[in-house]
């Protein structure tokens, strides 16, 4: 299972993919965007980071028991991304939890610009 | 796909996939299935898949994959590579983001004529006592050095706390203690992910099962198994901790890939030299994994029995809860193997695939001596689930391997927009099977058409000699994470 995600920037595409990843784990909409959690990665190079990125978020998911409803990412180097995401505890009835995710994986994976968009792919083991 | 002209046949259930199929392979690749099977792995680069395992370094004999083969992250499901110890590799997407994902068989003395009135009874109560689903905490609470014990010292150390019998270790692999695991080389965030799961079933595929015996053949007897008995499955791994491993590993082998000068043609099969320092501090932490899994299904094992005795009102001993045998089917362990006459040291990784060791070998308990060692196989919902026993022709042809279950034809998406949970779990009633999810889509993933027929996959394996069957249990109460 994996998501391809869009932006206008490298901020905006790691948001989306975020979003989009938690999107296969529980409702998104269902999610009150109560507080603010910050996320942080570091890789040595631009799609690594996407994965780390994303197993930031799926480790705050599982650790914390946290549901996140939306991003926002403040800045993406190639080595660094840093932002925060909304959202509340994880209740599984409200949130709708449909599954689980294991890790981001490196398969397949895509980080790249078409004229003026990014585009992110990422294949989940869930 | 267009690995299937390549294909050449050896014998009814084996298939070679010569060793010039692709640029880079070393051994050519064996691949256990009847036609149908074949097809359906090369359309979904499963084929491929087992050629690019084929291109390890220090790989012996050949890439093999077992008849539930499926397209998985780097390495096939049900694939089995053995790799030189001294001068092979030890490559983490051979194990699998699930480290010692495994199943468990608990025998009871109970006729299925007795309690199937107390069967709602006792799965509401399961429902209630084993945790499941994702956000769940486990029943254990224990503080960071407990943690680092359990994963040092496997499920022995669970038993003296009280949790699961002395006994129990006899039905383990390695008696419930991988060896030379090391928390140091477990990460902080790995350590985070995994500390509140000890007992959790998890999510996905991981299941609790009741089931009835259906049929036995010998030495099903020898084994304590009966027609019309009351048996239960549990199907659970290590949870964050290994999936947590994993990632950290295939990170840490990805740093180091190019220091050893390894070209492989799919980034998820990185790997180190068995002998380097990557490669032994992943060996550690995975075997921490892998005694937190054996952990993990040993307390539930624990409220399965609390909850049996509190329905049938015995103590489980009286109840002859036994547990038969605990499999891991994603691991590699360090095996001794004869290739082409000469005994090697190997490094046998099996992901999706299940130690089928004879009586012979010194690894299986003295008690499976005469019979061989069990094998416990998995239906999927709605199926049938087996219980096999290793053979000596498993050890000459597959590094004593088989399969661990029936093996994917739909992906868990494809299987949620072509079943409804709430339809199905009607289904599986209508068909005498009582039904408990953490999540009605959770259930849909796993519906009987997203797998292969287990008992054509059974079936090859026994046609193949990779394991002989013994016992067929059918469902009748499930539940699911």
């Amino acid at each position: 299972m994996g998501i391809r995600a869009y932006g206008k920037s490298r901020e905006e595409v790691f948001a989306h993919a975020a979003l989009g990843m938690m999107s296969l784990i529980l409702d998104v909409e269902s999610v009150s965007l109560r507080e603010r959690k910050d996320v942080k990665a570091r890789a040595s190079g631009p799609e690594e980071l996407l994965v780390k990125w994303l197993s930031e978020v799926l480790f705050l998911v599982e650790t914390e028991g946290w549901a996140f409803g939306d991003f926002e990412v403040r800045e993406v180097t190639e080595e660094l991304a840093e932002g925060w995401g909304w959202g509340e505890p994880l209740d599984p009835a409200k949130h709708k939890v449909s599954g689980e995710i294991k890790a981001a994986t490196y398969h397949m994976l895509q980080l790249k610009r078409e004229n003026d968009t990014w585009i992110a792919q990422v294949i989940f083991d869930v | 796909m267009g690995f299937l002209d390549k294909v050449k046949q050896i014998d009814e259930y084996a298939w070679e996939i010569p060793a010039d199929a692709r640029e880079g392979m070393r051994v050519p690749g064996i691949v256990f299935a009847d036609r149908e099977i074949l097809e359906k792995a090369d359309a979904d680069n499963a084929l491929q898949q087992v050629a690019n395992v084929a291109c390890l370094p220090g790989i012996v004999r050949a890439s093999m994959a077992m008849p539930d083969i499926h397209w998985g992250y780097g390495f096939p499901i049900g694939g089995v590579a053995a790799t030189l110890a001294e001068e092979g590799v030890i490559s983490p997407g051979g194990v699998g983001y699930d480290i010692s994902c495994g199943v468990r068989l608990v025998l009871t003395s109970l006729g299925w004529e007795e309690a199937k009135e107390k069967l709602p009874e006792l799965l509401d109560m399961l429902n209630a006592s084993v945790p499941k689903g994702l956000g769940t905490k486990g029943r254990i609470h224990l503080e960071r050095r407990e943690v680092e014990r359990l994963m040092a010292d496997g499920a022995p150390e669970l038993v003296a706390r009280g949790i699961g019998w002395e006994e129990d270790l006899e039905a383990m692999e390695e008696r419930g203690r991988y060896p030379g695991a090391d928390p140091s080389k477990v990460s902080e965030r790995a350590f985070a992910r995994g500390k509140d799961q000890v007992g959790t079933l998890g999510s996905g595929n991981h299941f609790l099962e009741i089931q009835v015996v259906e049929e036995t053949r010998p030495p099903a007897e020898k084994l304590g198994l009966f027609e019309g008995q009351l048996v239960v499955m549990v199907h659970s791994g290590s949870r964050g901790l290994g999936h947590q491993i994993c990632t950290d590993y295939i990170d840490v082998m990805g740093a180091s890939i190019k220091k050893y000068g390894y070209s492989l043609p799919d980034r998820q099969l990185v790997c180190a030299p068995v002998e380097s320092r990557e490669g032994r501090d992943y060996l550690a932490a995975m075997a921490c994994a892998a005694n937190f899994a054996m952990c993990n299904r040993e307390a539930i094992t624990h409220w399965i029995r609390e909850c049996f005795e509190k329905v049938f009102r015995a103590g489980a001993r009286s109840l002859g809860m036994h547990v038969l045998y605990d499999v891991s089917h994603n691991l590699a362990k360090m095996e001794e193997h004869v290739v082409d006459g000469k005994r090697l040291t190997l490094m046998v990784h099996r992901k999706g695939a299940t130690r089928a060791f004879p009586g012979s070998r010194p690894e299986v308990p003295d008690k499976y001596a005469e019979t061989g060692q069990p094998v416990i196989i998995p239906g999927d919902m709605g199926s049938h689930s087996y219980v096999l026993v290793g053979t000596e022709e498993a050890l000459e042809k597959s590094f004593g391997s088989t399969c661990h279950g029936a093996g994917r034809t739909m992906s868990r998406k494809a299987a949620k927009k072509q079943v409804r949970g709430e339809e199905l779990k009607r289904r599986l009633e209508g068909m005498g099977i009582l039904v408990r999810a953490a999540q009605l889509s959770g259930l849909a993933e796993e519906a009987p058409e997203a797998y292969k027929d287990v008992r054509a996959v059974v079936q090859i394996c026994e046609g193949a000699g990779l394991s002989r069957r013994v016992a067929r249990m059918r469902p009748v109460a499930v539940m699911k994470g």
